[in-house]
């Protein structure tokens, strides 16, 4: 079943076209990651997919359902969907379990407030006026309130921004949990180790548009792209691009007796590929 | 699979947050609950004189604050915290949640309600204890009073809603709030005899709410024989309440159609 149904998107600003026809078919229990610079049409694509902007084209389902449309049956949409946002901050005079069991009154079927807390790694903090909480773990508090009235369908923006290293491990394995149950996530993020980590899919947009489509194994031919292979010969370092890198390391093997000096395999990371499709789609 | 609860039940619960939210703001509590309470003390001490048979320039003034008190904790107080709501990003949080917007006035309607009971009750007994106000001993003039107080709250919540579309951002929100209400209460005849005041000026603050609300206060809080001194030489009471539902109304489908979430 697809949860999120997308054919000829379009949307523009005065004279600048910031959508120009977007297709994407997310299916259920997929983690499905947008990758893109900024003001490639990003967050209007998704803040579409969230009903909190209108189109000016093209057909949009998310849940079978328009989000475009207003009134009681967006009502019972939203109380399927969670949205966690770039920046929220507040006055913060509550404290994190009063606001995490406020917002799940909100839903007709929230997930335990004190299981979400723990969840988001906030047991420490539950008691603690929100004005007081660092910004990593304000953003922690974000997801909570996202994932609070256990959606089908998860929006994350810019999830971890402003964690360290740790919390986005943490994070992370919070996110897989989500999808053990079967939690639909679209992720933004422009943090490509998370795109990779995380996603089924990623989609890389540029110009309004979509460049690919692929596992983030596959995307951008990174599968079979060439690898790199370093190494030290006398003294001086060096490095040769091949699409045969076992046949280059068993040569290497016979040429010296033992180890290779600072031996080292690569294929291009995720980050690479994706920098290659946004330079060439900018020339 | 459970219903969705009901916009009535989430607006209760939007008003218990709100009134929590406030109270922890102490300085604000403070100022919004004593504010007109001070003005009291400093007119009161300033103006001893007495206006008409048996009615005191304090007692004139109380009328005006009481009817002030609605437009600031409604209508001033929400043209500068939503503003403010909608830069930290909070409003838009709301929106992607199932919460409808109704309750979210539902809550901001009870905000203002409790803040302007408490406002009142202390401007009452300050002036009771300390200048020498006479309280209406007739049971129809605290029924005045009381549907007064309910009209007026809710007329302020609402045009405080609806204003609040008016300042582009939260930090200035209160430059472009505070004179609206300032001019409006120099016009309407809080700091002033509104007889006093030149006829265009009257007719200006005719337009508005608070001229129809500070009069109608001064029928609960005067002798009925200072009616004679008004403009119309009479209370008018049912155009009084009249106008305010007007405004209600008005003021309810402009919210509905122009309240804004986010910024764009």
């Amino acid at each position: 079943m697809n949860v999120i149904e997308v054919r000829g998107l379009r949307k523009s600003y005065a004279s600048f076209e910031a959508v120009c026809g977007i297709d994407l078919t997310i299916s259920k229990g997929e983690i499905f990651s947008l990758l893109g610079p900024n003001g490639a049409g990003k967050t209007t694509t998704v803040e579409i997919l969230e009903g909190f902007r209108t189109r000016n084209a093209g057909e949009v389902k998310v849940l079978g359902f328009d989000p475009a449309t207003q009134g009681r049956a967006s009502r019972e949409w939203r109380n399927r969907i969670g949205i966690v946002l770039q920046s929220t901050s507040d006055a913060g005079d509550l404290t994190v379990s009063e606001t995490i069991s406020h917002f799940a009154g909100y839903y007709s079927r929230p997930r335990n407030p004190e299981e979400v807390i723990s969840a988001v790694g906030l047991d420490n903090k539950a008691k603690d006026l929100i004005r007081n909480l660092s910004g990593g773990q304000r953003r922690r508090l974000d997801v909570a309130l996202g994932i609070i009235g256990s959606p089908e369908l998860l929006f994350l923006d810019e999830p971890t921004t402003g964690f360290d290293p740790e919390a986005r491990r943490a994070f992370w394995s919070l996110i897989d949990g989500l999808r053990n149950d079967g939690t639909t996530i679209v992720l933004t993020t422009h943090y490509l180790d998370e795109a990779e980590a995380l996603a089924d899919r990623v989609a890389v947009i540029n110009h309004g548009q979509i460049i690919e489509v692929s596992t983030p194994m596959q995307l951008g031919g990174r599968s079979s792209s060439k690898a790199l292979v370093q190494w030290r010969d006398n003294g001086e370092l060096k490095s040769e691009e091949t699409e045969n890198p076992t046949a280059l390391v068993s040569s290497l093997t016979t040429q010296f007796s033992g180890e290779i000096p600072e031996l080292s395999v690569s294929r291009p990371s995720l980050e690479d590929i994706y920098l290659k499709m946004i330079g060439q789609a900018n020339e | 699979m459970n219903k969705i609860p009901s916009a009535l039940n989430l607006g209760l619960r939007r008003g218990t947050l709100e009134i929590k939210q406030f109270t922890r703001q102490r300085e604000s509590v403070v100022f919004t609950l004593l504010f007109p309470l001070i003005l009291l003390a400093i007119f009161g001490s300033v103006f001893k004189d007495t206006i008409a048979p048996g009615v005191t320039f304090s007692q004139y003034f109380v009328a005006g604050m009481v009817a002030s008190g609605l437009v600031n904790s409604g209508f001033q107080q929400l043209a500068i915290t939503i503003p403010m709501e909608r830069d930290y990003g909070s409003l838009k949080r709301l929106r992607g949640t199932p919460m409808p917007v109704a309750s979210y006035f539902i809550g901001k309607s009870i905000l203002v309600f409790v803040s302007m009971i408490l406002q009142v009750i202390l401007l009452l007994a300050g002036g009771y204890f300390f200048f020498g106000l006479n309280m209406p001993t007739d049971a129809s003039k605290w029924f005045t009073f009381s549907w007064l107080i309910i009209l007026g709250t809710a007329s302020s919540t609402i045009l405080g809603i609806a204003f609040s579309v008016v300042p582009k951002s939260g930090r200035g929100a209160s430059a472009v709030v505070s004179p609206v209400v300032i001019i409006l209460q120099f016009f309407s005849g809080v700091f002033f005899i509104f007889t006093q005041l030149p006829s265009w000026m009257q007719q200006v603050a005719a337009i508005f709410p608070l001229k129809w609300l500070t009069q109608g206060m001064r029928s609960v809080f005067l002798p009925d024989s200072f009616a004679a001194n008004e403009v119309a030489k009479s209370w008018e009471t049912e155009r009084t309440f009249l106008i305010l539902v007007i405004w209600l109304v008005v003021g309810f489908f402009i919210s509905l159609r122009t309240f804004k979430w986010s910024r764009e």
